[in-house]
């Protein structure tokens, strides 16, 4: 549990940080609140030979409005997303979401840019931006480029990110006032990654629902957004059958492994469940019930 | 003036003797963060070891480079088990009678397994090197499941025992057997399952665990080469048996070794045995002249040191139609790993298992164990239990639960029904126990009061006719568990670990001002002895608690001892400190009777010191006395004031308790909520109420992660799996239910003040409670036993079993 050697780098703005990254390449890594890359490195399942901290940089901090969107720093710490009176009004699920992520203690430390740009599946908030349809902003040396969240996951750590880019911002759509949501994460106690869980974002038009997005984490290599399922419950009053068969339309998409949390069929069952339980959750809570 | 007149209310309170929930003293230091703990420890010149282990569970190891390693800069040297050959080191005894690979010795017989030791100047180097060392290994096949060990053509894990067909504990039936354990009367109890009217069998297995206290296992040697002493400062449970040990192995005089037990954080048995770190440790600073640190990490520590239970246990109960049971017969498959390095008294190879027939008046019983080798981690250790009475305790409580369910009884009044009576103790057992006391239809009742148990079972009812007509998806468990446990090992008579009677001992001595420092065989691990101890001899001397100061883990200093693990300390040190106390009491009654020119037949006891009978105002304090003891002793007596007892128990203590859990689980998740969780423990005369709630708190939340998740598994790989805190479960302040506790006092009648040890009972009764009730929740479906752990997927697979998906 001793992490090898490396060469520790602290630079003092994003350019200078993505300079940095580019011309260290692949031997680089970013370094924000560290709580998934330290651990690995004591593991020695990861050995960089160059750390950039990125903490040193002002300007990836906050969370603030922008022309109908949300715009998140990539260092803000899942603790100051908590805290965050915008995202209490505007998007409450990641309020929620921040509350399920470890423990205050990681909290205080790990940030959303880490927690979406590492790849890792257990992570939550890459299925809650896939859920909202977020944008992430990545800086190179060559300027910014923006991927849709939806489009970021291409396996088990492995993301659209390229050597040398930064994941730098995201810009989430603030969906209407008064819509209903949830993140529903089964768990086997504080601090564990979920065994299964989704997202919901709906709105509904008197008994019906109007838009809805549904996204699971933690049950396939990549987080996933649940289309058919999402599409299946708009135009209906959520009855018993239709949020049977999004259920089953989110277990058809998933595809989880065994592990410590339960057999692939008992996960993907859950993936069902968390989906079910999150509608009839952002449901009442859209009709302020 | 008005003079101050203390009332004897006054002066009894400000001992803060037994029965005062006295704040912890050690906590002043612990809160702060001033424990000092052997990580703590840093002496000059101090190098670093780690050890290279096997990814195989089964492998020749066809050879070992560490040439790279070794031209590390900063790395001193290399050890395998080519270089602990020529000491005669290379292999070790195991305190169950079987020998164990310090370092693999040709092949490696579990994942983890250590291969070579690699000191170094610091600990970052040390895993550098780590990486560097070349191992190449020819796999063998994997012998993971101890139902198959016995196989004739299972793979032979330990050729260095071919050839031995009689072992530590009797003959060998098969190369991976270790041994095969009985008692009781065979023909007697066969008799009683053909004639009887009702006979319930089952498979109640317990699933291997560990017992992961938060500071890992560790140790720092220091050898002078001048002077040819070893210091050894070690998380050892038991030091002045590891000194024993070390002399015995290293051939260093036992007087020129010093071992060191500073504050522990945490045992729970994982912390009792003797590890290859402590070895190489020992001969690395031995050959550097340097002293040498061994550190595990969690990983280490979960897949390597002693893990817990592992029993699989066949289970008959013999009895009448209206429920009086007639006998037991169970059949135990024991999985010991590797190596069998159980920590039991040397002649228990299954421990107390034999405290099988719990707390009930079976007439015969029969008892078998058989011991066998897999491709896993040794152990076996006791965690937060004496020797298997958690195994022995889930056994028979959950087939208690499998008869009451075939007779259509409630399973509280079967086990009213069956209870050993008041009257009967002390009461010899069908295998072979004298139980010292209890009252259990006392502590039953007094628990089916408090948690209003007819009223739980109407609601239940009520409950499970809502669950079949559809209109929850919530069933309600009551769990119910009677536990009787055997604790302070023990009498010499059949207790021994080495050879060595497992004695306990105090020294006790005053100052000429009255104030104390004693000292004990026994080690606190976080038990509170510093606390608890002042308080015996506060009570027995008169002499404040906050006078007295308390001392344990040196081996220079402290009296000879066994340690502490399986509630042994209470039973057996405390009773010499007790003893220990009346020594000095007797004496000092002389004193008395001197300073008072009186017969000392003419004094009597009156809370801190003697009085003449009769005549109170003519008194004499201890403090008063113990500065006589040093300045004016009646003549013809020596003076001074101490004292040292080694006290050897004339038999065992038998806490017991009634445990209820009332739980309610969703079917379609697996999830359990706990409701309640209500602990009624005996442990007879309770010495410090806070700190046995504290204990009590404390065993069901390790008890509640054994039940409901806490496992060590492996793949048919032999690969151990989750060994780390995300994966084995320790349980939060977030997910620990709320507890409720309760207690009667059967004082035990044979020990100096009538206590019986208390810290592992919860572990013991809560367990099966926990069990048991996930078991009462899916009865009313059909369902007989469902094998623990019981997290939330296994809940919900069994759910899935009864159809309750569809």
């Amino acid at each position: 549990m001793i992490p090898g050697q490396f060469v520790y780098h602290r630079p003092s703005s994003v350019a200078e940080a993505v300079g940095l990254l580019a011309s260290l390449g692949e031997e680089a890594r970013p370094l924000a609140g560290g709580h998934s890359l330290i651990p690995m490195m004591k593991l020695r399942m990861a050995s960089p030979e160059h750390l950039v901290d990125l903490g040193g940089l002002a300007d990836l901090k906050g969370v603030r409005e922008e022309a109908g969107s949300i715009v998140i720093g990539a260092t803000t710490t899942q603790a100051e997303l908590i805290k965050s009176d915008l995202l209490a009004n505007r998007l409450p699920i990641i309020r929620e979401t921040a509350l399920l992520i470890a423990d205050p203690q990681i909290r205080t430390k790990g940030t959303i840019g880490g927690n979406v740009a590492n790849g890792d599946p257990g992570n939550d908030m890459p299925g809650v931006m896939q859920c909202l349809a977020a944008d992430y902003v990545l800086t190179s040396p060559a300027g910014e480029r923006v991927v849709a969240a939806r489009d970021f996951y291409q396996g088990a750590y492995f993301t659209a990110l390229e050597a040398g880019e930064l994941l730098t911002a995201l810009r989430v759509p603030v969906p209407p006032a008064g819509h209903g949501f949830a993140y529903e994460k089964l768990k086997r106690k504080v601090g564990d990654y979920a065994t299964a869980a989704a997202a919901v974002i709906l709105t509904m038009n008197g008994g019906t629902v109007a838009t809805c997005s549904i996204a699971l984490t933690n049950v396939a290599p990549t987080p996933l957004f649940a289309e058919a399922a999402s599409r299946l419950v708009v135009g209906t009053s959520l009855d018993a059958a239709t949020v049977k068969a999004a259920a089953e339309a989110a277990k058809a998409i998933a595809d989880p492994a065994t592990d410590g949390r339960g057999t692939a069929e008992y996960r993907r069952e859950m993936a069902g469940v968390m989906v079910a339980r999150a509608l009839a959750k952002a449901e009442s809570r859209a009709k302020g019930t | 003036m008005n003079e101050m007149v203390i009332t004897r209310e006054q002066r009894e309170a400000r001992l803060e003797g037994m029965g005062c929930k006295r704040k912890r003293v050690e906590d002043i230091r612990f809160t702060q963060g001033k424990g000092q703990y052997v990580d703590d420890i840093k002496l000059p010149g101090m190098l670093h070891g780690d050890f290279v282990r096997s990814q195989y569970a089964h492998a020749r190891i066809k050879r070992i480079d560490a040439s790279r390693a070794l031209a590390l800069p900063g790395v001193i040297a290399v050890i395998t088990a080519e270089e602990l050959k020529p000491l005669g080191l290379h292999w070790m005894p195991t305190l169950a009678g079987d020998v164990q690979a310090v370092l693999a010795d040709g092949k490696v017989c579990f994942q983890n397994q250590e291969i070579a030791f690699v000191v170094a100047e610091n600990r970052y180097v040390v895993d550098d090197a780590l990486q560097l060392v070349e191992v190449e290994y020819e796999e063998l096949p994997v012998l993971v499941d101890p139902f198959t060990a016995m196989d004739p053509d299972a793979p032979v894990l330990r050729p260095d025992l071919d050839g031995k067909t009689v072992g530590a504990h009797g003959p060998r039936k098969h190369h991976n057997h270790i041994f095969e354990w009985t008692i009781g009367d065979k023909a007697a109890t066969d008799e009683a399952f053909n004639s009887a009217e009702v006979t319930i069998k089952e498979l109640i297995s317990y699933h291997r665990t560990h017992p992961s206290p938060l500071e890992t296992c560790q140790c720092l040697a220091s050898f002078d080469k001048v002077k040819g002493e070893l210091t050894l400062y070690g998380t050892f449970q038991a030091p002045h048996v590891i000194r024993t040990v070390a002399s015995l192995l290293s051939k260093i005089p036992e007087h020129k070794i010093h071992v060191i037990a500073p504050d522990i954080g945490g045992g729970f048995g994982n912390k009792v045995g003797a590890y290859s770190g402590y070895i190489c440790a020992i001969v690395a600073s031995i050959v550097t002249g340097l002293p040498v640190k061994w550190v595990e990490d969690r990983m280490e520590n979960l897949s390597t040191t002693s893990f817990a239970r592992d029993y699989h246990m066949t289970t008959e109960i013999a009895a009448t139609k209206d429920g009086k049971v007639t006998g037991l017969r169970v059949h135990v498959l024991a999985d010991h790993g590797a190596f069998d390095a159980c920590a039991d008294p040397s002649k228990w190879p299954a421990g107390f298992m034999n405290i099988v027939t719990g707390s009930y008046d079976f007439p015969v019983a029969h008892l078998a164990v058989d011991g066998v080798y897999t491709n896993k981690a040794p152990g076996g250790v006791a965690y937060r239990c004496s020797f298997r009475v958690t195994e022995a305790a889930y056994c028979i409580e959950r087939a208690m639960d499998v008869l009451a369910q075939k007779l259509g009884m409630d399973p509280a009044d079967l086990r009213m029904k069956n209870f050993i009576r008041r009257e009967q103790f002390p009461y010899q057992s069908a295998l072979g126990w004298e139980y010292d006391s209890g009252d259990y239809h006392l502590a039953m009742q007094k628990a089916m009061d408090a948690i209003g148990y007819r009223e739980l079972r109407a609601e239940q009812k009520a409950r499970q006719d809502a669950f079949r007509r559809g209109e929850t998806r919530e069933i309600m468990g009551i769990g119910v568990t009677f536990f009787t446990e055997i604790v302070g090992a023990g009498p010499s008579k059949n207790c021994d670990i080495l050879g060595v009677a497992m004695f306990d001992s105090a020294e006790i001595r005053i100052h000429p001002t009255g104030s104390i420092i004693a000292r004990m065989g026994s080690k606190s691990q976080g038990q509170g002895h510093e606390t608890t101890w002042a308080q015996i001899i506060a009570t027995e001397l008169g002499i404040p608690a906050d006078d007295i100061m308390i001392e344990e883990g040196n081996t220079d200093t402290a009296p000879y001892g066994l340690g502490t693990y399986g509630s042994r300390s209470t039973p057996v040190a405390g009773a010499a400190i007790a003893m220990a106390a009346r020594k000095i009491k007797n004496k000092a009654q002389m004193i008395a009777a001197h300073l008072l020119e009186v017969s000392e037949y003419d004094l009597e006891w009156d809370i801190d010191g003697f009085r003449v009978k009769g005549n109170p105002e003519r008194s004499k304090t201890m403090k008063e006395i113990a500065w006589a003891a040093y300045n004016a002793p009646p003549p013809g007596l020596e003076p001074g004031l101490e004292a040292v007892n080694y006290y050897d128990p004339p038999n065992m203590t038998y806490p017991f308790g009634a445990y209820f859990c009332v739980m309610d689980i969703d079917v379609d998740t697996g999830v359990a909520r706990i409701r309640r969780f209500y602990a009624l423990d005996d442990c007879g005369t309770r010495i410090n109420p806070m700190i046995i709630e504290g204990q009590v708190h404390g065993g069901l939340t390790e008890a509640f992660a054994i039940a409901m998740g806490q496992e060590i598994k492996y793949d048919e790989m032999g690969n151990v799996q989750g060994a780390s805190f995300m994966d084995f479960f320790l349980p939060t302040a977030v997910e620990t239910p709320h507890w409720e506790t309760d207690h009667t006092v059967t004082p035990s009648p044979h020990h100096p003040i009538g206590a019986k040890g208390v810290g592992e009972s919860p572990n013991v009764g809560g367990v099966p409670c926990f069990s048991n009730a996930v078991n009462d929740a899916f009865g009313f479906l059909g369902s007989t036993h469902i094998q623990m752990p019981h997290d939330a997927w296994r809940v919900w697979e069994a759910a899935k079993r009864l159809g309750l998906h569809q």
